[in-house]
């Protein structure tokens, strides 16, 4: 029932709606991006090489004479990919650490919680760029390295709702009806702190996207032919006097997508939690 | 119109430089140099600040003739015996006098002295003796005629010697050479000031009272710079920015021929990764080179400015070969070749690929072409750094990767292709070609020399253990109020002559 | 949690940094005495050389001993590639990012803090709706290709500011003002966004309080009760949570300051990763990360001080 109110909620919010609805679009052109994009993504044309945008091609060409728009639908598939596995990995890592920090306390929450401090010490950005470097530059290290690096927020998220919860009655009972930790965890914990981890994850997509796009900003995320959006903003600085079509569109494609993450995150918040709002 | 919108990209850089230009020489270098110590350094736009910071022995001309510069005369006594008279009344910047001592000291330093990078350069030195204050011996181990051009680069730079052994390690924080100008500050990544030194023994030659060096690796920053005049001038255009540039009657685009080749290295003996079909078959890697359009690589890449090779050195050099010509692409042969290797298509072969952009392209173009021929070419980009370790650990099946050349072919040659040699990452070993190589060493007449390498070209087209793709040119932006700019090939700028026109 | 405790803590996470910062290097591909190498690379003798110079060949616990107790005394190590010290490479640089980030985090409160006043103002408003959407929007936007965008309008096709670069404001401040503003902006506009939200949450549970009700009973104009009386406490925890915001500057200062060619910290680090010059990479990230932690605990400090409630929890 609970549940039901905050769906309300949430279906009562425009701009949260109308992140969900871009999303499903994008999720959407990514899926059939072969159908829809009007070329081939990686067919070079030496007789087309940064064309200004056309009826033929709408967001014109790049350096190797490749469509842009049908690199900016098939970028779609790396960012959201890049997206969502690394979030997975960081909620992968960090609830579970969150659950176990709260959960147990003492010297295990101590220590893991002085590492998570530690972790968020490190400028996010350095310590996915160094990752990165260190598994060797690709889309698929870039998104390990990312969710790593985004795993603390999740811990601290999934300890403080942990903490919240254990300490509440019921749960305090069952522990002294003799439950197994494991069970509480499975049957009082672990919906509860559903929400906030929900709403971290919504936010933490959209910081996931422009992570990868960053990281191939730099040259080490998706490899070549493929596009990703940030790798063509990479190749896009090169001309950007007389190109500038090739750094507009993919950029445009991020904020677009990021923003609909951000609403619909902050969709989720206030839907799941009133008292933010 | 774009020209316009140019020129007032920096607009408040301009009113700033202008009057600064008058006695302050601006110069753009593409990254920032690494230690300013000729015996450690190892970039190449380190040499470029040399120029201003320490002479050489040598030097070499736009013609890639040798020189005098801090020698004045040089004779064999015999192959193995090297006689250097030097330049009288020469001064570091610190006023010690330069003379025979310093000249052996320098050389000794760059032997022995703890991470040295020139000792591998000049190992075939025996060791050094003076004959008296103007005259210095060298004695080789075995003739090398490639030595003197060793000795117009940072091999040859003759560093003070009561300077260098106080300073010791830490000397390139405050190198002290005999240059036209001085060293007086660095802020890494933003500058490197030079001041002029008074006591230059050429000193009618340099018309700037300070040079400042910044690193601009953005070619946006400095094309803008260049136009406003916040720059006077550039190292390293890019070919894409040449036509912008040329359209601009306050600048000068000067290109001339390099030293640099691009190439793709196999590997062909070194570990795993050399049993690939690519390393293993001749043929497939003759018809890779087939399938490559090295013209249109060319064109898309670099504005169809940089000139299709197969040799190692450069037209303009008097060691190229001639009737050794780029090929047209032939992808009907290369077809045939890749059926004729007996390995099933596509053939999949990975390339390490250094991640800057220009060879990210270069990568994705040889992609497309080869993709013609049943070649599926797996591109591996990497940083630069890895690069050069996967290099040297044999873990690539090609590789990606360019040499700035030297002024004698062997410093292209040698160390590549020789079997056992320091950048063979491929561990090619033929016994013909190790053969031209020792012998051409032994060889002073040019014509001698250039034959061993047509017997080594020879050899190389079969086995093709680097497919070389282009030479690019040296392409110079600089404000046209200067003058006396000579283009030299190695793209090393030198400082004497340069001047501000009225 | 007891002053005391947190402070405590600081000293294990920062060991903890320096062991993190540590291992995250050695880790990294590319042999650096490969690297160092360069031409001489296919030398045994060379990279053993080097190894041996730089304690590469030791063991790790060695050589992270070796170089945490320099650190201790004071020694951050020398670049390998320039050997210029690390403590003056980070004496140089420090004051850009800094320069840059507090010309960012003004930008940041001049539109944050207004823009989430009205927001709680016209709670459910139209305007709150827009300060919302200008605040997502700024969240939203990557901070490199938000630089590039600038660079392209405000640079090349209005001429208006330098597209890149950097002048010392002791040479020429007004050059040095027009070179860092873009950056700064940049920079700051994700801050803004953040520091919108917190100030009008803040402001919302101000409002609500009795003495703003009371104050309004008086009689007194809403300007006044909103500034003199609501945003004034509202502003104690934006302040001390905006500090926090410090580790996000520092973080997006990595692309900015490359888009903008900026010779600050963010691209000296960069640049040092990918010459794997260890050293630089160290000393940058430790005093990065101390700095981070100093700030939070200074806001916490703070908080405590200025919140009184606070101290009995």
């Amino acid at each position: 029932m609970v549940r039901g109110r905050a769906l309300n909620r949430f279906l009562q919010r425009p701009a949260a709606v109308a992140g969900l609805v871009v999303i499903a679009v994008f999720v959407t052109l990514a899926v059939l991006a072969p159908l829809i994009a009007p070329f081939d993504p990686i067919a070079t044309s030496w007789t087309a090489i940064r064309k200004a945008p056309s009826a033929l091609h709408w967001m014109g060409t790049d350096e190797n004479g490749r469509d842009v728009l049908s690199r900016v639908l098939f970028g779609a598939r790396a960012s959201l990919l890049a997206g969502v596995v690394s979030v997975a990995i960081a909620a992968g890592i960090g609830v579970p650490a969150g659950l176990l920090a709260g959960f147990a306390g003492g010297w295990i929450d101590a220590v893991l919680s002085r590492i998570v401090d530690a972790m968020l010490a490190c400028p996010f950005l350095i310590l996915a760029i160094a990752l990165t470097a260190f598994l060797g530059p690709n889309l698929t290290n870039a998104m390990i390295a990312i969710g790593v690096s985004t795993a603390p927020r999740f811990m601290r998220v999934a300890r403080a709702a942990t903490l919240e919860i254990a300490g509440l009655d019921y749960v305090q009972a069952a522990t002294t009806l003799g439950t197994t930790p494991l069970r509480i965890v499975v049957r009082h914990v672990a919906p509860n702190i559903l929400p906030p981890v929900l709403v971290q994850a919504s936010l933490a997509l959209a910081a996931a996207i422009i992570a990868e796009a960053s990281l191939s900003f730099l040259g080490l995320g998706q490899q070549p032919p493929s596009p990703s959006w940030g790798s063509m903003l990479n190749s896009a600085q090169r001309f950007l006097t007389q190109a500038p079509w090739l750094a507009v569109f993919p950029g445009l494609a991020i904020f677009l997508c990021v923003l609909s993450f951000n609403l619909v995150g902050d969709g989720l918040r206030d839907a799941l939690d009133p008292r933010g709002r | 119109m774009r020209l316009f919108l140019l020129a007032a990209f920096c607009g408040l850089t301009c009113l700033s430089a202008a009057a600064a230009s008058a006695q302050t020489l601006h110069i753009a270098l593409r990254e920032d140099a690494d230690i300013l110590d000729p015996t450690l350094a190892r970039s190449y736009v380190g040499r470029i600040v040399f120029a201003g910071l320490c002479d050489k022995l040598f030097d070499i001309d736009e013609k890639l003739q040798i020189v005098p510069q801090l020698a004045l005369s040089y004779e064999w006594s015999d192959p193995k015996t090297l006689v250097l008279h030097l330049r009288p009344n020469v001064t570091f910047h610190d006023g010690e006098a330069f003379d025979a001592d310093a000249v052996k000291y320098s050389l000794e330093r760059h032997l022995t002295m703890q991470g040295s990078f020139r000792r591998a350069e000049i190992s075939v030195i025996d060791h050094v003796a003076v004959v008296d204050p103007m005259t210095v011996r060298l004695v080789l181990k075995s003739p090398s005629s490639p030595l003197l051009a060793i000795l117009s680069d940072r091999a040859g730079m003759i560093v003070a010697p009561k300077a260098a052994e106080a300073a010791g390690k830490d000397f390139g924080l405050h190198p002290v050479c005999t240059g036209p100008f001085q060293f007086t500050e660095r802020v890494a990544q933003d500058r490197i000031v030079l001041d002029r030194y008074p006591g230059y023994w050429d000193s009618r030659n340099v018309h700037f009272d300070r040079v400042i060096y910044q690193p601009m690796p953005d070619s946006a920053v400095l094309m803008a710079n260049l136009h406003t005049g916040g720059i006077d001038l550039a190292e390293r255009v890019l070919p894409s920015d040449v036509a912008e540039a040329r359209k601009d009657p306050k600048l000068r685009v000067i290109d001339s021929p390099s030293l640099w080749y691009n190439g793709i290295t196999f590997n062909l003996a070194h570990g795993d990764r050399a049993k690939a079909p690519i390393g293993q078959s001749a043929l497939l890697r003759q018809a890779f080179e087939a399938a490559i359009d090295r013209q249109a690589l060319s064109e898309v890449v670099f504005n169809g400015l940089y000139s299709p090779t197969i040799q190692a050195v450069p037209a303009s050099s008097p060691f190229y070969v001639p009737g050794f010509e780029a090929p047209a692409r032939d992808l009907a042969k290369a077809v045939a070749l890749v059926k004729q290797s007996g390995v099933p298509t596509p053939v999949v072969v990975s390339m390490n690929v250094p991640n800057t952009p220009d060879n990210t392209q270069t990568a994705e173009v040889i992609q497309a072409m080869v993709r013609e021929a049943g070649f599926d070419l797996k591109i591996n980009l990497i940083e630069f750094a890895s690069s050069l370790s996967a290099a040297a650990q044999g873990d690539f099946e090609s590789f990606l990767i360019g040499w700035s050349g030297r002024a004698d072919a062997d410093g292209d040659l040698y160390v590549f292709l020789h079997t056992g040699a320091g950048q063979n990452d491929g561990r090619y070993s033929n016994p013909v070609v190790d053969h031209a190589l020792d012998t051409a060493r032994g060889l002073t007449d040019v014509a001698a020399r250039r034959e061993q390498y047509r017997v080594l070209l020879e050899q190389e087209r079969q086995d093709l253990p680097i497919i070389y793709l282009n030479h690019p040119v040296n392409i110079v932006g600089m404000s046209a109020k200067l003058s006396g700019f000579r283009p030299i090939p190695d793209g090393i700028i030198r400082l004497q002559g340069l001047s501000v026109s009225k | 949690m007891k002053l005391g405790a947190r402070i405590a803590q600081v000293i294990p996470t920062i060991l903890l940094v320096s062991v993190l910062v540590f291992c995250l290097q050695q880790l990294m591909p590319g042999d650096p005495a490969i690297v160092l190498a360069g031409e001489e690379r296919g030398d045994p003798r060379v990279l053993a050389q080097i190894r041996a110079e730089l304690w590469l060949d030791r063991s790790l616990p060695e050589q992270y001993w070796h170089w945490i107790s320099n650190v201790v005394h004071g020694d951050l190590g020398h670049s390998w590639r320039t050997r210029q010290p690390v403590a003056e490479l980070i004496a140089q640089k420090l004051p850009v990012t800094a320069q840059v980030g507090v010309m960012a985090f003004l930008i940041a409160v001049l539109i944050g803090v207004p823009a989430g006043v009205v927001a709680a103002v016209k709670r459910d408003g139209p305007w709150d709706y827009v300060a919302n959407a200008i605040g997502l929007a700024g969240l939203s936007m990557p901070n490199f290709w938000l630089g590039i965008m600038l660079i392209l309008f405000v640079s090349v096709d209005l001429g208006w500011l330098p597209a890149s670069g950097y002048v010392s404001p002791w040479e020429d401040w007004r050059q040095s003002l027009a070179t860092t503003v873009m950056p700064a902006f940049v920079l700051g506009n994700s801050i803004a966004a953040i520091l919108m939200r917190h100030t009008r949450s803040a402001m919302l549970s101000v409002l609500d309080q009795d003495y703003i009700r009371t104050a309004r009973a008086k009689g007194l104009a809403e300007m006044t009760v909103i500034l003199r009386h609501a945003l004034r406490n509202a502003l104690i925890p934006v302040v001390t949570l905006g500090a926090l915001e410090l580790g996000t500057l520092l973080s997006g200062a990595v692309l900015t300051e490359q888009v903008f060619s900026i010779p600050g910290f963010g691209k000296m680090v960069v640049d040092a990763v990918f010459n794997r010059d260890y050293p630089v990479v160290q000393g940058v990230v430790l005093v990065t990360a101390l700095l981070f932690i100093l700030l939070n605990l200074l806001a916490d400090i703070l908080y405590v001080l200025v919140d009184p409630r606070l101290r009995r929890a």
